[in-house]
């Protein structure tokens, strides 16, 4: 049986030379983020901001948004928004929070019910009042915070400081424009868009831990290999793992996405921008190529180059894909014999 | 890495099978789930979000607590001088403390041995813990005495643990089906009910303190003159039940409600409204036999979280320790009061912060959509990892259908709740678990491609893969866990699944699919790797 090969054998893309584009990029697309995020905001939901939030599913089929509009407006509740949300006869209610403290929430919350009464059936009510709702969003921050911070420390400790550095910006990076994302299509920012943003974190990381791993054994077997070319060998060789990985991850998100309700559809979306997308670029173009100026193999020993021949520096266009095992075994180095020992 | 002693091989296998078979109970009813020994009746909760029902987050109102700690100082210290007949001026509740000025500064030192008697050492886990209840500070024969905030906080803990469970009584009273009522933090309480549709009663019965006093109309002026001037010392203007109405109090409590017994609802023999019936305990009875026989003619107050439910008049001496309270109830008033009474008190105020109801519809929408979730996700990557990985990706596809069953078996074991995010976790899981052998497999193409024979490079591919996926998957392991720790409700059940996926996935990964390939490499001897 012939099976897929997605990416073909010993791809030799330069994909160190695309740091003069990919920096300057992401650079932007960061700046825009910060842009949007204090220019345009963040959907807050009510988990952060307070309010209530009403799912019905109305008697009539479609809903009479129009009806109910009148309704709930006549209730002097102040801000309020109506919207469809899957079914043509489910809508959702959003009421923001009501002056007057957590009672007051209550108190709106009935008036909702009385004023609805038979015509409709409650699928779902949701009420944060003020005292939780500002907790929540500091514990939710303090949360993703703590979590990159533990991580950094770990890999601190697994690799060098260069390692969890470049990790740490790859990673804020990924943040950065996923909450740019999530405030340029006015997704929900509730306690689900923190977890998402966490998993993006945990995945993204995820991925370049694994190119990591790589380099820093292709920095012990290669003394003398210039740091963008030991770089270039350490992506290719990850780059069918890191594709597979992600078409895999992308059927699950998918799936989620297309048949996992209406609830759960913005972390979903969100996931797919952040991980899929996002994480995937990162770890290549940005946590890779960040390493050169952090300064990782410079201090290197500059001993004699060992006897066999390093993998021919990568070529400006992807190689044709060779048969599988066309190099002889003398062609490679012999495996290190401490791959695993920490330095 | 390709060999496993038989005692080995056999231990990973059982230990897998084991984990799974503690899934089981989740696929028979609760019926014959019983009949199962305790050990193997462990299954998986479905969260509100799934089942349906209601859960309100309550707030102690700790500041009720504070005050009401103060006023019992400020009564302490009018006691403790008046007893040792010291004289002074100016006492007062000021800000966190109480204040009172001694008026020769000769007794100064005697109050202050006096009042300092009042402050007790507090007990803590391991004996004394060197700190008292009352800070007590002089300055100028100004005495200040200030509740500690240790004993402010063990304080609050005490009103919580007795909110819980006078909470748990008024619940049970309702009627309401498995609720679960638990601490959340400091001066919380979360109380679940899973099939409740419409919380409004709950939130009624729940939202009283249900502070019940018997205590004397003060008749010495009306309202309409202590409104104007001022009540008398010892007396309070209160709310009555109807707009308007008003009644001026004594403070003192001749009984409380703490003495009651018990309370039922029942109707008036003569004017048939519903009214509730109350019993009073030994000493209630004897109290309020003394009270009542000292003010025939007068009329007193039954006081209801500081509002008046009904004044009447005493007509003769109540000795039986019985009584009835009226008050133009309906009968469903009427009757939550008694459950109100027979529960007993809260000891300070609740406040409802936060509301999660969700109705029986919405629940099972969402447990169809995280199964067709599953179901596709898994289809696809099946899929896509035998057209990728043939032969090899059928055991990875067998290692992740192992994983999944044993996140299953391990939350039973746990018995944790599976709300919608937890699903969610489960599927990214699945991802996590196909990485692991996606990792194996393309270190092995690589070994291969390096010349090495199959046997070689299916060994090598492993060692060094394993020591990446380690790596990758305790930084992901240390989001979930701070996700578990930081995150509350929806995040937590996400946090859960996916903390055990990673260990779950990570077993398979270091043992299963690894002896899977072993007994494969075992029996073909295989010349070449067919990936």
């Amino acid at each position: 049986m012939r099976l897929l090969r997605i990416v073909p054998d010993n791809t030799r893309f330069d994909f160190m030379r695309f740091r003069r584009i990919s920096f300057p990029m992401s650079a932007m697309l960061s700046i825009a983020a910060i842009l949007l995020y204090f220019f345009h905001g963040l959907n807050f939901g009510i988990d952060f901001v307070g309010g209530t939030l009403v799912e019905v599913q109305t008697k009539a089929n479609p809903a009479d948004l129009a009806k109910m509009r009148a309704t709930i407006g006549a209730l002097n509740l102040g801000e309020f928004q109506l919207q469809q949300f899957g079914a043509p006869d489910d809508v959702l209610i959003r009421i923001s929070e009501q002056p007057g403290g957590d009672p007051a929430q209550e108190a709106a919350v009935q008036k909702v019910r009385n004023a609805l009464g038979a015509s409709v059936t409650y699928r779902r009510v949701e009420v944060v009042g003020p005292s939780v709702s500002t907790e929540l969003l500091s514990y939710g921050t303090i949360g993703l915070l703590s979590a990159i911070v533990a991580i950094l420390f770990y890999l601190w400790f697994r690799f060098e400081w260069q390692f969890a550095l470049g990790a740490m910006i790859a990673n804020v990076h990924d943040v950065v424009l996923t909450v740019g994302f999530m405030s340029l299509t006015r997704v929900d920012f509730d306690l689900t868009s923190i977890a998402a943003l966490l998993t993006i974190v945990g995945y993204s990381l995820n991925d370049t831990v694994v190119i990591y791993d790589r380099i820093r054994e292709m920095l012990r077997r290669y003394k003398r290999m210039s740091m963008p070319d030991l770089l270039n060998v350490s992506v290719n060789a990850t780059l069918s793992r890191s594709i597979v990985t992600h078409l895999t991850v992308a059927c699950s998100l998918l799936a989620l996405l297309l048949f996992g309700g209406q609830a759960i559809r913005s972390f979903t979306a969100t996931m797919m921008f952040g991980v899929v997308l996002v994480g995937t670029y990162t770890s290549v173009f940005i946590a890779s190529p960040i390493l050169i100026y952090l300064g990782v193999g410079t201090g290197r020993m500059g001993g004699a180059e060992e006897p066999e021949t390093p993998p021919a520096p990568p070529a400006g266009e992807p190689a044709p894909a060779k048969s599988t095992s066309s190099r002889p075994a003398s062609a490679r180095p012999a495996p290190p014999r401490r791959a695993r020992a920490r330095r | 890495m390709l060999f496993f002693t038989r005692w080995k091989a056999a231990a990973i296998l059982l230990t897998a099978l084991v984990v799974c078979l503690f899934a089981v109970p989740n696929f028979f009813s609760e019926k014959i789930v019983s009949h199962l020994p305790d050990w193997a009746q462990r299954h998986i909760v479905l969260g509100l979000d799934l089942q349906g029902g209601s859960s309100l987050l309550l707030q102690v109102d700790t500041n009720a607590v504070r005050q009401e700690r103060l006023q019992a100082v400020d009564d302490d210290v009018l006691r403790v001088l008046r007893q040792a007949r010291i004289p002074f001026t100016g006492r007062a509740i000021h800000g966190n403390g109480v204040e009172v000025h001694i008026t020769r500064p000769v007794d100064v030192k005697t109050a202050l041995d006096k009042l300092g008697e009042l402050s007790q050492p507090l007990a803590g886990i391991a004996g004394s813990t060197g700190q008292r209840s009352l800070d007590i500070s002089e300055n100028g024969g100004t005495i200040t005495l200030t509740p500690s905030d240790a004993a402010l906080t063990e304080r609050i803990r005490q009103a919580v643990d007795q909110s819980i469970e006078i909470i748990q009584r008024r619940v049970n009273e309702l009627g309401l089906v498995e609720p679960s009522i638990q601490r959340e933090g400091v001066d919380r309480i979360l109380v679940q009910v899973p099939g409740l549709q419409d919380p409004t009663r709950l939130k009624e019965i729940l939202g009283k303190t249900a502070k019940l006093d018997f205590r004397m109309v003060d008749l010495s002026m009306t309202v309409e003159q202590a409104m104007q001037t001022h009540p008398p010392a010892d007396s309070e203007i209160l709310n009555g039940q109807k707009a308007g109405e008003k009644y001026l109090v004594e403070k003192r409590v001749l009984v409380s409600g703490s003495d009651l017994v018990d309370a039922e609802p029942g109707f008036d023999q003569r004017t048939n409204e519903p009214v509730v019936n109350f019993r009073f305990n030994s000493s209630g009875a004897r109290k309020f036999a003394e009270a009542t026989q000292q003010n025939v003619g007068k009329p007193f107050a039954i006081v209801l979280d500081n509002q008046v439910v009904s004044a009447p008049v005493i007509r003769e001496p109540i000795l039986g320790g019985q009584g009835q309270i009226s008050g133009n109830f309906t009968v469903q008033q009427a009757n939550d009061l008694a459950i109100l009474l027979r529960a007993g008190a809260l000891p300070a105020p609740l406040t409802i912060v936060q509301e999660n109801t969700v109705g029986p519809g919405l629940g099972q929408d969402s447990i169809l959509a995280g199964e067709h979730a599953a179901y596709v996700g898994a289809a696809l990557v099946i899929f896509f990892m035998f057209v990728t990985y043939g032969l090899f990706g059928l055991f990875a596809n067998i290692a992740v259908a192992v994983n999944v069953a044993m996140i299953f078996g391990v939350l039973s074991m746990l018995g944790a709740t599976l709300t919608l995010p937890g699903i969610a976790g489960i599927v990214l899981t699945v991802g996590i678990a196909v990485d692991s052998n996606v990792l194996i497999y393309e270190r092995i193409r690589e070994e291969v491609r390096a010349g090495r024979t199959a046997i070689n490079a299916i060994d090598a591919g492993f060692t060094r893969a394993l020591a990446t996926i380690l790596d990758s998957n305790i930084t992901t392991f240390i989001a979930a866990a701070v996700l578990f720790y930081a995150g509350s409700g929806p995040v937590r059940g996400f946090a859960v699944t996916l903390g055990v996926g990673i260990l779950t996935s990570l077993f398979t990964a270091f043992t299963l699919t690894r002896l899977i390939v072993a007994y494969w490499v075992r029996m073909w001897r295989p010349r070449t790797v067919p990936i």
